[in-house]
Order: C-alpha cells, then structure tokens, then sequence
C-alpha cells in the first residue's frame, strides 16, 4: 500500500526563489490497484514518484510505502520498491545479466534465491537470448526488458512507473502497458505517472490530476465524468487545470 | 556501515571500469609507456641529437685578423672548425642558423700581445642554441690554448717557471654516495612524476563514476536500489582509490625498468658522467607509502569535485585546473633550494614530494615523515567527508 501524507517538496532556485514542486500531496493506493498521477511536464509528477522512491527526501509531510514511512525508513521503501523510469538508464558496460544480478545484490537476495529469480524473470520476459550480452548492445525494446527485471528482481510490493511509456515506439509502450496491468493482476501496489490520457483512461483505478505540485482532482474515470460532466479524460483535465 | 554493499558496489565498479577504455588507458597505459618513453626514448634521442650536433664541423667567420697572420694560419688549419667569408651581416647569419658563431679579432693582435697588452677578442653566438654553443665552445678552447701558450713562451723568455702563475691546485671531490647523488639529481623528479599520475590515473574514473553517471541516466537508476549513499561512495571511491594506486604501483615498476634500462644503454653515462644509477627497493616502497594518503586524498577530491558536473565534458573543465593546483607544488618541491621544514610538512603534496626526493637519496628524517604522513592522513580524511556529504546533497545529484 501506498499512502501518501501532506507530501511537501520545495527546491530554492537562484534565479526563481523558493519553487513548491509538490504541494501538500495526499493519496492512497491499495494492493492490486493502479494509481495514476496525470499531469502536464512540470506538474510536480516526477518529483512526486521520487519522493515515494526516497530518491529525494520531503520537506515537509511524509509517506508511507508497504508500511515503511519514506523519511525514517527509506532503505526498508527502497528495498519494497521497484522504481521505473524513462531516466533510469542501464549500465552500458555491463551485461543484461550482471545488471539485473548487481541490483538483486543490492536488494539482499542470497546467490542461490538470486539465480532463481533471475532465470524466474528472464524465463518470463523472454530474455534469455541476451542475458550475456552487453547492455549498450541492445534495442530499445530489450533495455526496457532489462529495466523491468531489474526491477522485478527482489519481487517488491510496490511499483512505482515514471511516465514509462516516453520516447518509446508503440510495440515497446505496448508491451509495458501490458506489464503494468499484469503486477496489479499480481496484486502490488501500483502507481505511474503519465500525460498521455489514453494511458490513464486504460490502466488507472484512481486518477490524480496534478498541476503545479497541487493534486486538483481524484477519483475514479467514471466518478471524474460524473463531476464534471465530460466524457473524455482530455476534456475533464482541461476543465481541472483551468479552474 | 554495510560491507557487504560497499562490497558490491566496488566490484561491480571495478568491472564496469575495467572495460573503459579511456580509464584503462590512463590506468595502465600511460604510466607503463611514460617512464620508458620519458626515459629512455627522450634520454636517447636527446644523446644521439647532442652526439650529431658535436660531430658536424661548425661554420665560422672570423672578423679582422688581417695584421695577425699567424693566428689566421692557426685558425685555418683547425679542422674543429669551417671558416666561411666574412661579412658584416655576421649576426644575422648566426640568428638565421647559416653560421654557428664568429669571432673577431682586434686591429694589431699579434703586436698588441707582443706589447705585453691584453687585446680582447670577440666571439658572437647564439645563446641557447646547441650547434652555436658548439662553434663558440670549439673559438674558446682554440684562443685558451693561444693564451696558455702566451703565458709559458712568455714565462720561458724571462727564466719563470709556469707554476708562478698556479701556485696551487683546487680540486671538487664528492663526498655523497652514488645513491644520493642520484637522488639529489632524480629524487624531485620521480616523487612529482609519481604525484602526478596518481592524479590522472584517478581522474577518468572519479569522472566516469559521477558525472559520467549522471549523464547516461544511471545515478537515478542506483539511488533507486536500497544502497545507503554512503556505502554507494565508499565503493565508488574504492575504485578510484585502486585506480590511484594501480597507476602509482605501474609507474614505480616502469620507472624501475625504464632507469636499468637506460642504464644499460650507457645513456647516463654519456650525460652524467661518472653518477651510478642506484634506486632501492625500500626506497621506492617508502615512496610508495607516503604517497598512499596523497592517493586518498586525490580519489575523494576527485570524486567529490567530478559529482558536482553535469556531465563528462563539464567535469573535465573543472578538474583540469586541479591538474595544475597538484603540479605547482609538485615542481616546486624540484626549485633549488626548497627543502623540507615543519612548516612545508604540512603543505600538501608539496609535502610528500619533498619528503620522497630526501627518501630516493636515502635520507629518512623519521619527525618530518610521521607529520607528512598524519597530516596528509587528516586532509585525506577531510575530503572523504566532503565526498560522503556530497552525495546527501539532492542539489548536486540531481544537478541538471
């Protein structure tokens, strides 16, 4: 479960003073859900996501991910986490393998739970013919399978997707719509940001409209119509954010 | 503090490096092929350049002389020398290289030194320059002899003896062994070579591990695992740390085999005359250990320094300048007549150089070595912390 408390994260800019990037940011997402945080660029999405991530450390207020509180416990979020974004590249030196066995490392698993899982997630996302070979050697679509599993490796609770589907050719964003679908199906927790509302009408349980580091508007795609009579998301977030 | 973690991330940095070229290149390569490049193929070069320059017969001209025939036979009939036709243009012709010197002889020399005067003779040439200083070495020594000869024709006719002029003899004799000589005349050089590539064999790494991170979009991706940012630097920094030291251990070792080699090449000898070439194991080891906080020191400012950037390029333009900050005290260490005091102990890297150049020549003042090596312990320290608070900066992670 995630639950976000009265998230607050302000940066200071030489030139721009004090910016509230994320704005008192409440929410709650459950086991088996997909909460999804639909915003402009710039809305404060990403810094959001960072903030559950515990890449970045709130300024005020807190959250809590698969029952740890982000400020006081940020390694036990980290570990119950699986983090990805279109910012968070491979290691271009190192082999699909060795990238995904450095993180698992890194999560905890003892060698022989590693091996299991990797030949578990590699079995299942159809990577076994590149395992060995080098990260900057393969496609697009290959790396975000090497992404998924990095992520996939100590099997977390919680996933947490920064606009995942950027830059990527249709078959690739297919294939990670699909793979957002199946973790709720696994029953995680699951939260992605996005600014494509085709995406968001597809995947989300919960939507949260989020412009200037403020959450404007909540609630399901069939409540949001219902309050603001539209039916089409585009429309309902046009209405949102020019309030 | 997690081992374990510290564990993994070194070794997975160590196997990324290894397969960087540009960090193998500084690593390993440099310093294998700069001793003997340094060494042996300049000091051959720069013996083989001085050997031909002294075996050509340099192109003269000489000045008046016309009322000295005597002398003008004598000068024709060195065959140190080639007299070419005189012209006023003289200096011009020795500044373009087309003679090497010229000499000119005052009107009335030989009756002049018949007179008992003492005329003086001219010779011009080009300072600086190898093959002028040859022409005019080969004027001088052909006019010492005309002198010396004057002086014992002269004392001869008058029933003197030549010593009149020597009454006694002034002889320099060395008292330092042959290890400290080398030292005295080697010792600056390595210590500040050593520095110096301890220095450039960190730098790509210390880049590559940060700035090079963040630029390729990984620093995201491991600030997302449970790594604690201290146990992520303290790896990185290991591996800077091995990258430091693998260069200092490689330039030892070429450095040893570069000076036999050139020993065997008799390069030395022919330049240095009787100096035997001596450099101890315990010596080079002692180097090696007071440069082992200097390498700390270097890894975490590097590190510390490289994060900081945005990306490879940026981090380069902020870490060349320490390239100069690290070799000013170096090559001052080198300056004649700067030598080790409490207070230069507690400059860093000046320090450390000092203290090697007295370590080559075998002098081992034991006070001066325990302060270097605390005091470079205590900045080494304080730019690991540095480093360590670096990475709990948000501002400078995610610098963009």
């Amino acid at each position: 479960m995630i639950e976000a408390l009265q998230l607050t994260k302000v940066f200071h800019d030489k030139k721009r003073g004090e910016i509230r990037a994320v704005d008192d940011v409440s929410f709650c997402c459950q086991p088996g859900q997909i909460y999804g945080l639909l915003g402009a660029n710039g809305a404060g999405k990403t810094t959001t996501l960072r903030l559950l991530a515990t890449i970045l450390e709130p300024t005020d207020g807190t959250a809590r991910v698969a029952g740890y509180d982000v400020v006081t416990q940020s390694a036990q979020v980290r570990a119950s986490v699986g983090f990805l974004s279109t910012a968070t590249a491979l290691y271009g030196r190192l082999s699909a393998q060795e990238m995904v066995e450095y993180f698992g490392r890194l999560y905890g698993l003892d060698e022989a739970t590693l091996h299991r899982r990797i030949d578990e997630v590699f079995t299942r996302l159809e990577m076994n013919g590149f395992r060995d070979r080098r990260c900057d050697k393969l496609s697009t679509g290959m790396k975000q399978k090497v992404s998924i599993a990095r992520t996939l490796v100590h099997d977390p609770p919680v996933m947490i997707f920064d606009e995942p589907t950027v830059g990527l050719d249709v078959m690739t964003a297919r294939a990670i719509v699909g793979f957002i679908r199946e973790c709720r199906e696994h029953g995680k927790t699951v939260v992605f940001s996005t600014h494509v509302m085709s995406e968001a009408e597809k995947l989300c349980d919960t939507i949260g409209i989020i412009h200037n580091g403020r959450i404007l508007a909540e609630g399901s795609l069939a409540e949001l119509r219902q309050r603001y009579g539209e039916q089409e998301l585009e429309e309902i977030f046009v209405h949102v954010v020019g309030e | 503090m997690s081992l374990r973690n510290i564990g993994i991330v070194y070794r997975k940095e160590l196997t990324d490096s290894l397969r960087d070229r540009r960090t193998l290149i500084s690593m390993i390569v440099v310093p294998l092929l700069l001793f003997p490049i340094l060494t042996v193929g300049f000091g051959y070069l720069a013996v083989e350049l001085v050997g031909k320059a002294r075996q050509e017969t340099p192109k003269v001209m000489v000045l008046g002389g016309e009322d000295s025939p005597k002398l003008l036979a004598a000068l024709r009939a060195l065959r140190t020398i080639r007299i070419v036709t005189p012209s006023p243009d003289y200096a011009d012709q020795i500044s373009d290289k087309k003679i090497r010197a010229a000499v000119e002889i005052p009107k009335g020399f030989e009756a002049a030194l018949e007179r008992g005067e003492t005329p003086t003779v001219h010779i011009y040439m080009y300072e600086g320059e190898i093959k002028s200083a040859f022409g005019a070495e080969r004027l001088e020594k052909f006019f010492r002899r005309l002198r010396d000869q004057t002086v014992h024709e002269q004392l001869a006719s008058r029933n003197l003896p030549d010593s009149l002029l020597k009454p006694f003899e002034i002889e320099q004799k060395n008292v330092a062994s042959p290890e400290k000589v080398w030292g005295a005349i080697f010792g600056g050089v390595i210590g500040y070579m050593v520095i110096l590539l301890c220095m450039t064999g960190a730098m790509y790494p210390a880049i590559d591990l940060t700035a090079g991170e963040k630029e390729r979009g990984t620093m995201e991706t491991i600030l997302c695992s449970p790594v604690a940012r201290t146990h992520l630097v303290m790896g990185k920094f290991l591996m800077v740390l091995t990258a430091s030291l693998a260069t200092a251990v490689l330039s030892v070792l070429s450095m040893a085999v570069s000076f036999l080699g050139m020993g065997k090449l008799g390069a030395m000898g022919a330049k240095h005359g009787s100096v035997q070439m001596t450099l101890h194991a315990q010596g080079v080891l002692a180097v090696f250990f007071m440069t082992l906080p200097i390498t700390v020191l270097f890894s975490a400012a590097l590190l510390t320094i490289a994060l900081f950037a945005k990306s490879y390029r940026e981090a380069q333009s902020y870490l060349t300048p320490m390239t100069i900050l690290v070799v000013i005290p170096a090559v001052a260490s080198m300056l004649p007549g700067v030598e080790l005091n409490a207070k230069l102990a507690l400059v860093p890297i000046l320090s450390t150089s000092l203290v090697s150049k007295e370590i080559i020549t075998g002098t081992y003042h034991w006070n001066y070595i325990v302060l270097i090596f605390a005091s470079s312990c205590v900045y080494a320290a304080a730019a690991m912390f540095l480093a360590v608070k670096m990475f709990q900066r948000e501002d400078v992670l995610f610098r963009t």
